[in-house]
């Protein structure tokens, strides 16, 4: 999926451009940094409510290209110019997680499939 | 036009007028002239002159009489035998015979300042025994000099992508060759977290590790340098020592320890504070996520002294050097 297609599917904003045309292949929603990083793959969308650097620190080890905050909340400039620096892109969405991964879902970008459930203690 | 200054940019030169200055000295006259060449006999009449110019849609003929140079006709001549009605007439009552001419193994500068200083619109080429070789114009010195250009950016093109490495660590040889990288990391340091395993990550792909060892390795970097940010009471080190086999990152600190180090490895164990949290942290997937990106982990712990974590990765032999 397009950048073009995830903003209108979600009715966001373009923060800070990805650095090359990207074409993401399926999406991961978390607020948890090791919950990313134990699924994270390249070409892979992060959606996060994490405004942190952290989160951008995260994609760039796991080669995300873009990261999606959600309900709109706007990042601080710090983070959208490490994101610049690196080359990740940043997107805001005016809806929940739950509504964001909603909309993206249904213009059809896909997600994990079914995982195995583990036993946690 | 800025595409050839981008051209030159991506060549390393400053000038791209020193290029060009450097190809019109290196390149012959034989090399951009026109080699096959109409010629015309100095008995042929004006008007079989007519004809040729109008059917090869040229405007100077050379004349030449048994391989050897006599003169050249151009369409001035031409002109001067049409005023006169005098087209029956041969060459030779209207060809010039002062020529201006340029010698086949000559630079291609000199024979552009001739045409400069002389103002005439082509060159006669001759050989090394004087007979007609060619003949060169400011149209043909220009297509030689960007046909030039362009294979001196070929060349220079091929030998950038020799000097990348192509294999993982092939530009460095020696018996045992190893690259070491430490990294000091504070803790409750969330603004600089990251740095560290972005650093290493760099660097492996600089030296030519693939994205998905260099991924890897930064991910379970990733995870030891938050713990460090997260756990200890003074920070700690990361130390990561790239070997053309092997990768292997320790992190290292003074404490507390870890009490219980089989529960602390297990899923969604976590003792991280509540600013680790926010910061989106302690999920207690840490050291699960290290395990799961390195080929081997080893924890070493003790209470009031401090944890080690090793974490080896093997560089795949396809990626490794071969010699």
């Amino acid at each position: 999926m397009k950048v073009d297609d995830i903003i209108r599917a979600i009715e966001g904003e373009i923060l800070v451009a990805p650095a090359i045309d990207v074409n993401v292949e399926r999406a991961f929603a978390a607020d948890l940094m090791s919950d990313i990083l134990a699924f994270a793959q390249p070409q892979m969308l992060m959606v996060t409510g994490l405004i942190s650097i952290q989160a951008i620190r995260t994609a760039e080890m796991s080669d995300m290209p873009i990261v999606l905050f959600i309900r709109g909340k706007r990042p601080p400039q710090a983070l959208l110019d490490l994101a610049r620096e690196i080359g990740i892109g940043v997107l805001l969405s005016p809806y929940t997680m739950y509504e964001t991964a909603g909309r993206l879902y249904q213009a059809g970008l896909p997600g994990m499939g079914k995982l195995p459930i583990v036993q946690q203690r | 036009m800025s595409q050839q200054f981008t051209l030159f940019a991506r060549m390393g030169k400053d000038l791209p007028l020193t290029i060009l200055h450097e190809l019109t000295r290196e390149l012959k006259a034989s090399s951009v002239m026109t080699a096959e060449l109409v010629t015309i006999s100095s008995t042929d009449s004006m008007r079989h002159v007519k004809a040729v110019m109008r059917e090869h849609r040229i405007s100077g003929i050379p004349v030449v009489d048994d391989g050897i140079l006599k003169g050249v006709i151009s369409v001035e001549d031409l002109i001067r035998a049409l005023e006169r009605q005098a087209l029956d007439l041969p060459v030779s009552e209207f060809m010039t015979t002062n020529l201006i001419t340029a010698h086949s193994e000559e630079p291609v500068l000199e024979a552009l300042k001739r045409l400069e200083e002389t103002g005439v619109g082509r060159l006669l080429v001759l050989n090394g025994d004087e007979r007609l070789a060619g003949m060169l114009t400011k149209g043909d010195i220009v297509a030689g000099l960007l046909h030039a250009l362009q294979e001196a950016y070929a060349h220079a093109e091929r030998l950038a992508r020799e000097n990348q490495p192509r294999y993982f660590f092939d530009a460095l040889v020696s018996d045992e060759t190893s690259l070491i990288l430490r990294y000091r990391v504070r803790v409750n340091d969330f603004t600089h977290g990251g740095q560290a395993s972005a650093k290493i990550k760099k660097a492996l792909l600089q030296i030519g590790a693939s994205p998905q060892l260099s991924r890897r390795v930064a991910i379970a970097t990733y995870e030891a340098e938050i713990n460090l940010i997260i756990h200890t009471t003074d920070g700690g080190h990361i130390v990561a020592e790239i070997r053309p086999d092997q990768i292997v990152v320790v992190a290292h600190d003074s404490g507390p320890g870890i009490p219980d180090v089989a529960l602390a490895c297990q899923p969604g164990y976590s003792t991280a504070s509540e600013l680790a949290r926010e910061m989106g942290f302690g999920a207690g997937m840490g050291l699960v996520n290290i395990d799961r990106c390195a080929d081997e982990m080893d924890i070493w712990s003790a209470v009031g002294v401090g944890t080690r974590v090793e974490m080896r990765f093997d560089v795949p032999p396809e990626e490794a050097a071969t010699g």
